[in-house]
Formats: C-alpha cells, sequence, structure tokens
C-alpha cells in the first residue's frame, strides 16, 4: 500500500512554477481575478446620472449584458475621441515602444503582471486602433501589432484601465511626453458608453450629482459633522469655533473632499480647518463660509468621462456663484485640484464673475489661480506662515516625525511641491524625505487612485501601493519616522491599511491636522492632548482619568 | 558538519540560484526586471525577495529559531501574499531550495570522501526546509487574514462617525455606568 504513495520529490516535480502564459499577450485571454477589480456599477447610480445601458450585471459571469451594437458603439466612440483630441490621435501614433516607461508603473512592480506596464497596458487600446483606423494594421494586423475587437479585448480592457490610477507617473519617463493617464481616461469613457463602470465611482458620482458630495449626506447632517468637531476641538482646546455656512456674500467659499468631513483620519485635518479659521478670523476678520451643497471637492466624474467631470466640476463655481463670494479656497485633495489646474478652465471656465485670489491677511496675489479662482489651502498657509501671519508651536508635534508624500495630482498635476513642505517644517521639528525617486515628480502612487479605494480589490491596493509603502519602510527605520503625511483624501482614507500591511508602525495625517495641533489660538486653555486625544509630549501624566 | 562545509563555499552561488528559481515564478517580462533592476525603491520586489532569502537561508544554517526564521521569512511571503499566485504556489518556492542545494553541490557530494555522511545530513537539512514551508504557510495565511479584515472594515471607518453622529448605534456603555432597574 505505502509503495502506491507518491513520492514526495514526484509531487514537488508537479508543481508549476512557471507563471509565463504559453501565449503571446494579444493572445492569452484575460484573466478577471478576485481582490484585483472593483464591483460593477449599480444600475440604479448609472440610471441616474442618464449614462447608457444601466442594468446589473457581474464581472465575473460570460455574458456582461452589453447592447447588441456593442462594436459598433467602440468604433464610434474611439473615432469620436480621435477626433476630438488631438493628444490621444498623437499618444495613439507616436509610441515607439521605447519602454522608458514599462518599470514604472507601481502596479506592474507591485503585482509583476506585464500588462500593467504602461507602454502594455496602451498597448491593449492602440492595438484596436491600429486595426480599425491604420491601413498598416488593417492589412498587415498582427505583424503590426494590430487585433480586431472581440469580447475578450473589451473584458481586458475593463480589468486593466481599472488597474491604472491615471497617476501620470509613468509619462514622466516618456521621451514623447505621452501621456498614458490620458489613455486610461479615454478607454474609460469608452467603457462608460456600454455601461462598464466601477460601483466605486459611479455611486459616488451619482450622490455627488444629487446631493452634493460622494456619500450622500444632506445639508443638516453635513453641518451635524462639522458641529460634532467643533465640540471636540472645545474640549481639546476650550476655544470655541464658529464656522460659517453657506452664507451668502462671504469673502472666500471653502470646498473641501467630504472625507475630510466623515472618515477618520480627515476628520482631524478637518478640525485643523475649523482652528485654522477660527485663529484668522479673530485676529485678522478672516470671513470664510462652508458650503452644505457644494461640500465634495472629490470629483470621480474625472474617472468616468469628460462630461460627467464637467458637470460635477461646475456645481462648485455655481455655488461660488450663488454665494457671491469672491474666491473659492480649497482643501487637501488630490485629484480635485488636476481637475482644476488642467480642466476646469476649459470645460467651465473662465470664471469671471469672481475675482484674481488674493489673500486678506498678506496680500499675495495668487498668480497661478487667475484663471480658475480657486487656491489650494497648503498655498494658502504657506503664504501665512512665510509673513509671520500664524503663531505656532512645533513642540506640541514632537511626539511625531514625519515624512511627506506628495499625492500624485498636487504634485505631478499641478507641480505643488514645496508649499505642504514649508508648512510641514514650520509645525514639526521633526521631518525626513523619503529617498530621491519617490518623491516629488517622481512620486509614487497611494496605489488606491482614481476610483480605485474600494474594499474588495484590497490585492490591487496593497500590491499597488507596495513602491510607496517601501519608501515609508525605508525612513522608518533610518530616521524612526512614525508619520505619513499627506495633503490628499484618498490618501488619508487608503494608506492607515497600506501602512498596516507594509510598515505597521507608522501612521497618517493631513497636513493641517499637524497645523491645527501647532497653531497657538487666542484664549486657549493649556492644551494637554492633540486632535486625537492623545497626549501631547510630556503631557502624558496631566490627562483627566 | 560536513555538508556546512561545502554550503559554506557555495553559499552565494546558491542563494543566487535560488532567486532565480523564486524569479522564474513570474511571467518572463516581469522576471527579467526584476533581476536586472538593483535599486532598492525602484524594485522592491526584487530587492526585498533577494534579502529575505539571504537572511533565511542564513538562518537555516546557523539553526535560527523559529520567530527569526518567521520574521525574515515575512517579507517575500507578505509580498507573494498579494500577487497572483495560487497559495501553493505563494510559497512551493521555498521547498526549490531543496533542489538548488543538491544541483549546486553535485559535483562535490559525488566525489566527497563521506558521501553517507553528508546524505545524511541532506536529509535533515531537508527536514529543515519542510518545516520552513510550514512557516510561511502560517505567513500567507495570516496576509490573508489580515486583507479579509481591511475589506471588512473599509466600510465601517468610513461611515461609522455618520452613523454614531445619526444616533443610530447604541454602543454598551461602560459597566457600572448604567443604573438598572432594580426590578427588571
Amino acid at each position: 500500500m505505502a509503495d502506491d504513495l507518491p513520492k514526495a520529490d514526484d509531487l514537488l516535480n508537479k508543481i508549476d512554477h512557471n507563471n509565463s502564459p504559453p501565449t503571446s499577450w494579444m493572445d492569452t485571454p484575460v484573466n478577471i481575478r478576485k481582490g484585483m477589480y472593483c464591483y460593477a456599477s449599480s444600475p440604479k447610480s448609472v440610471k441616474y446620472l442618464g449614462l447608457p445601458n444601466a442594468r446589473p450585471w457581474n464581472p465575473l459571469d460570460d455574458d456582461w449584458k452589453l447592447p447588441d451594437n456593442w462594436k459598433e458603439i467602440v468604433f464610434e466612440g474611439l473615432k469620436e475621441r480621435l477626433d476630438k483630441f488631438r493628444s490621444f490621435k498623437v499618444f495613439m501614433d507616436i509610441c515607439v515602444r521605447c519602454g522608458a516607461c514599462a518599470d514604472k508603473c507601481h502596479f506592474f512592480i507591485g503585482t509583476g503582471d506585464p500588462k500593467n506596464m504602461p507602454v502594455l497596458r496602451a498597448e491593449l487600446l492602440r492595438s484596436v486602433y491600429r486595426n480599425d483606423f491604420t491601413k498598416a494594421g488593417n492589412l498587415l494586423g498582427k505583424i503590426a501589432g494590430a487585433r480586431p475587437m472581440t469580447l475578450d479585448v473589451l473584458k481586458e480592457w475593463w480589468y486593466y484601465f481599472f488597474q491604472c490610477t491615471e497617476c501620470r507617473r509613468c509619462s514622466v519617463f516618456c521621451p514623447y511626453g505621452i501621456d498614458t493617464a490620458e489613455i486610461t481616461i479615454m478607454a474609460r469613457e469608452i467603457l462608460n458608453l456600454l455601461g462598464l463602470n466601477i460601483d466605486w465611482i459611479a455611486t459616488p458620482v451619482a450622490n455627488c450629482y444629487r446631493t452634493g458630495n460622494h456619500l450622500g449626506i444632506q445639508p443638516h447632517a453635513f453641518k451635524d459633522m462639522l458641529d460634532f468637531f467643533v465640540e471636540d476641538i472645545e474640549e481639546i482646546t476650550g476655544v470655541n469655533c464658529e464656522p460659517q455656512y453657506n452664507k451668502k456674500g462671504a469673502d472666500i467659499l471653502f470646498i473641501t473632499p467630504s472625507g475630510d468631513v466623515f472618515a477618520d483620519p480627515g476628520t482631524y485635518t478637518a478640525m485643523g480647518y475649523l482652528l485654522l479659521f477660527q485663529y484668522l478670523k479673530e485676529k485678522y476678520g478672516f470671513d470664510v463660509t462652508w458650503s452644505t451643497y457644494g461640500s465634495e471637492g472629490g470629483n470621480f466624474g474625472f474617472f468616468t468621462s469628460h462630461e460627467t467631470m464637467k458637470r460635477l466640476n461646475s456645481k462648485m463655481y455655481a455655488e461660488a456663484k450663488r454665494l457671491g463670494v469672491k474666491w473659492i479656497l480649497g482643501g487637501e485633495c488630490g485629484h480635485m485640484w488636476r481637475v482644476i489646474n488642467q480642466y476646469m478652465d476649459t470645460m467651465n471656465g473662465p470664471a469671471d464673475f469672481l475675482e484674481e485670489p488674493v489673500s486678506p491677511i498678506t496680500g499675495t496675489r495668487f498668480e497661478n489661480a487667475k484663471s480658475t479662482k480657486m487656491v489650494h489651502i497648503a498655498e494658502f498657509t504657506a503664504d501665512l506662515i512665510k509673513h509671520n501671519k500664524l503663531e505656532l508651536d512645533p513642540v506640541r508635534n514632537d511626539n511625531v516625525i514625519a515624512t511627506f508624500h506628495d499625492s500624485c495630482n498636487p504634485a505631478r498635476g499641478m507641480g505643488m511641491l514645496d508649499e505642504p513642505r514649508f508648512v510641514l517644517q514650520n509645525v514639526c521639528n521633526n521631518f525626513h524625505e523619503m529617498p530621491p525617486g519617490t518623491i516629488r515628480e517622481q512620486t509614487f502612487c497611494c496605489g488606491s487612485g482614481s476610483g480605485l479605494n474600494a474594499g474588495e480589490n484590497m490585492e490591487l491596493r496593497m500590491a499597488g501601493g507596495l513602491p510607496r509603502a517601501n519608501a515609508v519602510k525605508y525612513v522608518h527605520e533610518k530616521y524612526g519616522v512614525n508619520m505619513l503625511t499627506c495633503v490628499c483624501a484618498i490618501d488619508r482614507a487608503v494608506f492607515p491599511p497600506l501602512m498596516e500591511y507594509w510598515v505597521p508602525e507608522v501612521d497618517v495625517s493631513g497636513l493641517h491636522e499637524l497645523v491645527g495641533n501647532a497653531l497657538i489660538m487666542q484664549g486657549e486653555k493649556k492644551r494637554t492632548t492633540d486632535l486625537r486625544f492623545e497626549p501631547l509630549p510630556g503631557m502624558e501624566d496631566e490627562i483627566d482619568e | 558538519m560536513a555538508l556546512a562545509e561545502l554550503i559554506e563555499q557555495k553559499k552565494k552561488a546558491i542563494i543566487n540560484k535560488w532567486y532565480e528559481h523564486v524569479v522564474a515564478t513570474y511571467p518572463s517580462d516581469t522576471a527579467r526586471f526584476l533581476k536586472k533592476e538593483n535599486d532598492q525603491f525602484a524594485n522592491p520586489v526584487g530587492t526585498t525577495t533577494m534579502h529575505s532569502l539571504d537572511a533565511v537561508f542564513e538562518g537555516l544554517l546557523n539553526g535560527a529559531d523559529i520567530e527569526t526564521l518567521s520574521s525574515d521569512l515575512d517579507p517575500v511571503i507578505r509580498i507573494r501574499a498579494v500577487q497572483d499566485f495560487t497559495p501553493s504556489k505563494a510559497v512551493s518556492f521555498i521547498f526549490l531550495l531543496k533542489n538548488v542545494v543538491r544541483e549546486c553541490l553535485a559535483k562535490e557530494i559525488s566525489k566527497h570522501k563521506n558521501k553517507k555522511e553528508i546524505e545524511k545530513e541532506l536529509d535533515v537539512f531537508y527536514t529543515k526546509v519542510d518545516g520552513l514551508c510550514l512557516i510561511g504557510f502560517d505567513i500567507y495565511m495570516k496576509c490573508r487574514e489580515q486583507l479579509l479584515s481591511f475589506q471588512a472594515n473599509h466600510i465601517k471607518d468610513r461611515t461609522y462617525r455618520l452613523l454614531k453622529k445619526a444616533d443610530l448605534l447604541s454602543e454598551v456603555p461602560e459597566v457600572g455606568a448604567e443604573n438598572i432597574s432594580p426590578n427588571v
């Protein structure tokens, strides 16, 4: 009997260690793996937005319930965009497949899947473009890198274009300046023509379109949440903040991602904003209002289509117009700033009913926001500090050894690199940069941007966030860094699990949370805790039981 | 002891060969990148894997305890636990060490004056590798459970404050803080 049992070596030799598919990439059908994709869009949300082919569907099913003429829709959709966006046409034609971008994508680095090389991801679409829109491709087929559109190709598009965070790190290295994110944007637009969105995008977009923010928090609940923070702030500092809501004729409208209002640790950043505004109001008569209607800086429409992005962006400006403010101050958000800096002016601009932003406190004219009329709060606060307008006690953050994560969109999308660092170094005594090549223009993405910050794709998020976490781990081991500070709400939401998985000793904070800790408020009581109710350095024994 | 001496002479070659085998578990385009790029920030998967294998092999040779072996093995398993590997493929690279050692030392063993002794020591070494694989399996499971807990907490973290504020939660108070009517 025992003789019949296989030998250990026989069993071991049967394990196939080779993960390379036997066929070329073009002929290898997609394997949609759980943990790597987000759930399909809910028909209710798609319908509410008036987008096509709203129906329940499951990416794991063979039948995606596509319209009969889906190939025609893809062809026409591609054609329309090639005509409309010159950049897209150029990006389709000029890639020489040099491979400079290939190993720069965090998803390729982390997952090890070659179809996540930006060049190959783009090639998924380019191959169909060649087949349908170029003579060489049409005549020579595969030899010219062309292939016809099939259901497998469509599924491959869906799977991989929702494994790109549109972070644009690859485009920094492209000698031709091809913006692969733009290719992803076009592919997602075309997928949306067939109702192939993910729900983590579609439902927040629908909520934002209707109620004004991703979760669908109604105005009274939004105000309640902020009042909740006001109570906490009073307990911590003894100062009663008095935020203004929907105030007509206020000087400035403040819009931040709703994540700051309902999700930790973003909430501590919101408390930082409240403290800053109260400080400025008391000292300089600063007149800023929150809006319970313009209650979302994030714009997941950007991850759906240009039209959807435009609709959501216009709501912020409509609210600014309704309230009659002079300009808009924006909170710590990532892609909101890419939308403002790169698209807003063309879509909804110029916002000539607003004034060119000037800080009422320092007189600084924000010329970079001349047309969009919207200033990033990190720029605004950096300017205040530069002009000695804030009293700060950075010792209160001495428990924090910080590093700074450049969020892709403010860094690569608007070039804001030094302002947040200037603020951070003025409110915190311990700061260490991550290695070059992982910060500033070359920053590694959090791995969960562009609407991929769902729960069901956790493997993708952990793999995609590995290069970022790896650099954090380095500064943690070298300098004892214990805080990853950033200026993006998605970062603040996704970094806690990412850190817990790769570098569990490192916590996550927004920039203005640390500003709030350091800011010396008029009439404040002796502070014993930070905004998280954790003891300040040396105050461990003074906390009330 | 004889085996330990042979391994010591070929240590670098064994680790490199083992690394090559591990890298070969990735698609060929990826494997090329993992072998070529030495920058630890540009290639965290390759450099972490190499570092991990190196430390684990050293630990095996020096009789490291389970805790040390586990912490050395963790980084490479942690990576493979989120990549496109079945559970068996994620950890089976550990077994490959057996083949690698035998291949690298084949000539030396065949020529060795005390061949039988070496074979006996090899058996002991193989048993250690089997044990290492079980440690790897524990790490893999821990990682996967962690991923599931993130998924479970995802929605809760996002909405907890809202639910609390809306008075939709009724959490138990501290024991002793409640006034419980005596006739209930």
